[in-house]
């Protein structure tokens, strides 16, 4: 899919990086924060993301996902690299012209309880961005209102209601016929069943993919949950500690991991289904996620993989195509012996 | 406290156990009659989504409920024999965190910001095992040991804001065990944690549950949690049983209808898949239930009778019961013989 769609998105290089301070004069002498401490959330991210696909994001607390959804839309700004959409580098634009830009950028969150303004009636929430952009006026944005929440598949009688009226499931809703009101060509959607339960998922999930086919739209879809960024994805982007560390289509994601934390992730995941469970052998991994202020040197996950040498900690590994359209950032795996079980000790084929 | 023998070689009995919650809205039947047995040395899981009990269920086991506005209604809880709810406030509270222990689901607001882990840990063996402040303390380590906390002796002193989401339920962990409990109740222990920590804190777990013998009761919404950690599965929706079966034959002949959507609606990873099932409509508002099968507006079996009378509760076989109108048929379905 991803060799024939154009480009939407092009993400460049990008840095989002967060001063928590220290390393001043003073913070030297009294003894505290004697070092600058930055939070580095996205390290130098790039990434294409294409036409009517969904890009699936994933990885675990801290690796930076959410703020990469974020700084794509500017709502965090970037410290540095670039986000070409359309070929205007969003990263550059003025807020004017960035207001301007936003109608085709999109977001939903995660929170729908957070997400809501809870003074606003749904009908003036949904209608609120067709009022911004100057879409419509008076009975049209009514009009357009209920046929979006027709869309999500609420009643127009609900309108007139309030946010706390309603269940998790339909709040989502709300916020996804809040996102679509303006037509946009591309949505962040942040975590947006996390907070569902599990039947309520299923039907957000098809929402979402009945959605993109009718209105053509591209999705970055941002989880933590596995099982359902295989599900819906098209493609896959795993990221640990601000780093992009593999990407390929969702099957291969599962069906084949490279890179070392990938295969632990996906080991990780629970399978509803009792013989797969007794018998499987998981890749365990030892202690906590490393912290995002100052995190280690070179491989930022050479501190708990199984496969890790000495040089790990000294090369940071870029994205190699390891497969056809799967890339892999790992110094011990390289096109000629991408499955690191097989690696002799030691080697590290990736550096040659 | 005197020790009854327990029957059947059951840890716990749980019989007609009825708790409602009085609401501005009316009155929440928010556990409804389930009855329930655990095997001494056996996982139990509780499966359910928002409002369907579980959690008021184990609340209830402990008598933590807080009444007003809750109150266990009727009920029998067997603990070894012997009916947890007819005891003096003086000795359920010997029981709780001695023989009973609770771990939930954020371990943030269990553990006492304000204290030091050690101290925290430290309280429940010298209240209920009587051991001294040193004993305690060494006590205290060794279980932080067990638990994996790396130099568990420097870090023991430490406050639970030092720790992280993962370390900090296994401080959670610590203390439930630390009295060598027959029985823990695990209350969604790793719903807010990464995926790979979540895989740590249930393979030890189950290393702790080897080890020590211990019961576990582990409610969670996760069917594949589910599927990895427990012997028996029951399924709760809108206070009431669904169903209850070894957990083999919950995922490979499902009796209930709701069980088979909840099934059907989790992605599978391994396969291609199109449009994911799912189940329609919303949970029931447990204030307000409409006579008949609370689940009769979103099953797919659904018959007249399912809208105007309550559902039987079916022996499918020897231990496997399903609350439905059809629930041989759906069983048969799923490929199961009924017996």
């Amino acid at each position: 899919m991803s060799a024939n769609n154009s480009t939407l998105l092009s993400i460049r290089d990008l840095k989002v990086h967060f001063d928590l301070g220290g390393g001043g004069l003073l913070d030297k002498l009294l003894g505290k924060n004697p070092e600058k401490r930055v939070v580095k959330a996205v390290d130098g991210v790039s990434l294409e993301i294409y036409e009517r696909e969904t890009l699936g994001l994933v990885g675990e607390s801290g690796c930076g996902k959410s703020t990469l959804g974020r700084a794509i839309l500017r709502l965090t700004e970037p410290t540095a690299g670039q986000v070409f959409y359309r070929d205007r580098d969003l990263a550059r634009l003025s807020q004017r012209q960035l207001r301007e830009q936003r109608r085709h950028l999109q977001i939903i969150f995660q929170d729908p309880y957070a997400s809501l303004n809870p003074r606003m009636t749904v009908g003036q929430i949904v209608g609120e961005p067709l009022e911004t952009f100057r879409l419509a006026r008076g009975r049209e944005v009514e009009k357009r209102v209920q046929e979006l929440l027709e869309t999500v598949g609420l009643s127009k009688r609900f309108v007139k209601r309030y946010p706390h009226e309603f269940s998790g499931g339909q709040r989502q809703r709300i916020g996804i016929a809040r996102a679509l009101a303006v037509d946009p060509d591309f949505i962040v959607a942040d975590e947006p069943i996390s907070a569902l339960d599990v039947s309520i998922q299923a039907q957000i999930m098809n929402l979402l993919d009945r959605l993109r086919r009718e209105k053509n739209l591209t999705y970055l879809f941002i989880s933590h949950d596995l099982r359902a960024i295989r599900h819906v994805s098209d493609r896959v982007a795993v990221m640990y500690l601000g780093k992009l560390v593999e990407i390929a289509e969702a099957k291969s994601i599962y069906k084949e991991p490279l890179m070392p934390y990938t295969k632990a992730l996906i080991s990780a995941v629970p399978v509803p289904d009792p013989q797969v469970e007794a018998t499987r052998q998981r890749i365990m991994l030892e202690g906590d996620v490393p912290s995002p202020i100052n995190p280690p040197s070179g491989c930022p996950f050479h501190t708990r993989c199984p496969y890790a040498i000495d040089v790990c900690k000294d090369v940071v590994p870029s994205l190699v195509e390891i497969k056809p359209s799967h890339f892999a950032a790992c110094i011990r795996i390289s096109p000629a012996q991408p499955h690191i079980e097989d690696v002799a000790p030691g080697a590290a084929p990736g550096l040659e | 406290m005197t020790m009854t023998p327990s029957s059947d070689g059951n840890l716990l009995e749980v019989k007609n156990l009825r708790t409602y919650f009085e609401t501005d809205d009316g009155t929440v039947k928010a556990v409804d009659d389930i009855s329930f047995q655990l095997k001494r040395g056996e996982t139990l899981g509780i499966v359910g989504e928002s409002g369907s009990g579980k959690s008021v269920t184990n609340l209830s086991v402990i008598r933590l409920i807080p009444e007003p506005p809750g109150k266990i209604v009727s009920g029998e809880i067997l603990f070894n024999g012997t009916d947890l709810l007819l005891l003096s406030n003086e000795a359920i509270r010997k029981i709780r965190g001695r023989r009973i222990a609770m771990i939930f689901q954020d371990p943030m607001t269990s553990l006492n910001p304000f204290m030091k882990i050690s101290r925290q840990l430290m309280e429940m063996t010298q209240l209920h095992l009587g051991h001294t402040k040193a004993q305690a303390r060494d006590h205290a380590v060794q279980m932080l040991e067990t638990v994996g906390i790396p130099d568990a002796r420097e870090r023991a002193d430490s406050y639970p804001h030092e720790f992280s989401g993962g370390m900090r339920q296994r401080v959670m962990i610590a203390m439930a065990l630390s009295c060598e409990p027959e029985l823990l109740i695990a209350d969604e222990p790793t719903t807010a944690l990464d995926v790979t920590i979540q895989a740590q804190i249930l393979e030890l777990i189950k290393t702790l549950k080897r080890k020590t013998g211990t019961s576990v009761i582990l409610i969670t919404h996760d069917l594949g949690v589910v599927a990895g950690m427990t012997d028996h599965v029951i399924v709760m929706y809108a206070g009431k049983i669904f169903e209850q079966a070894p957990t083999k034959e919950l995922f490979s002949v499902p009796g209930n209808p709701y069980t088979k959507g909840l099934l059907r609606s989790v992605p599978d990873p391994t396969a291609e898949q199109g449009k994911l099932y799912q189940i329609p409509g919303l949970p029931p508002d447990v204030a307000h239930l409409k006579p008949g099968c609370p689940f009769a507006q979103r099953c797919d079996y659904t018959q007249d009778i399912c809208r105007h009378e309550f559902p039987p509760f079916v022996q499918l076989n020897a231990d496997h019961y399903s609350l439905c109108h059809f629930a041989r048929e759906v069983y048969s379905e799923s490929g199961g013989t009924p017996a």
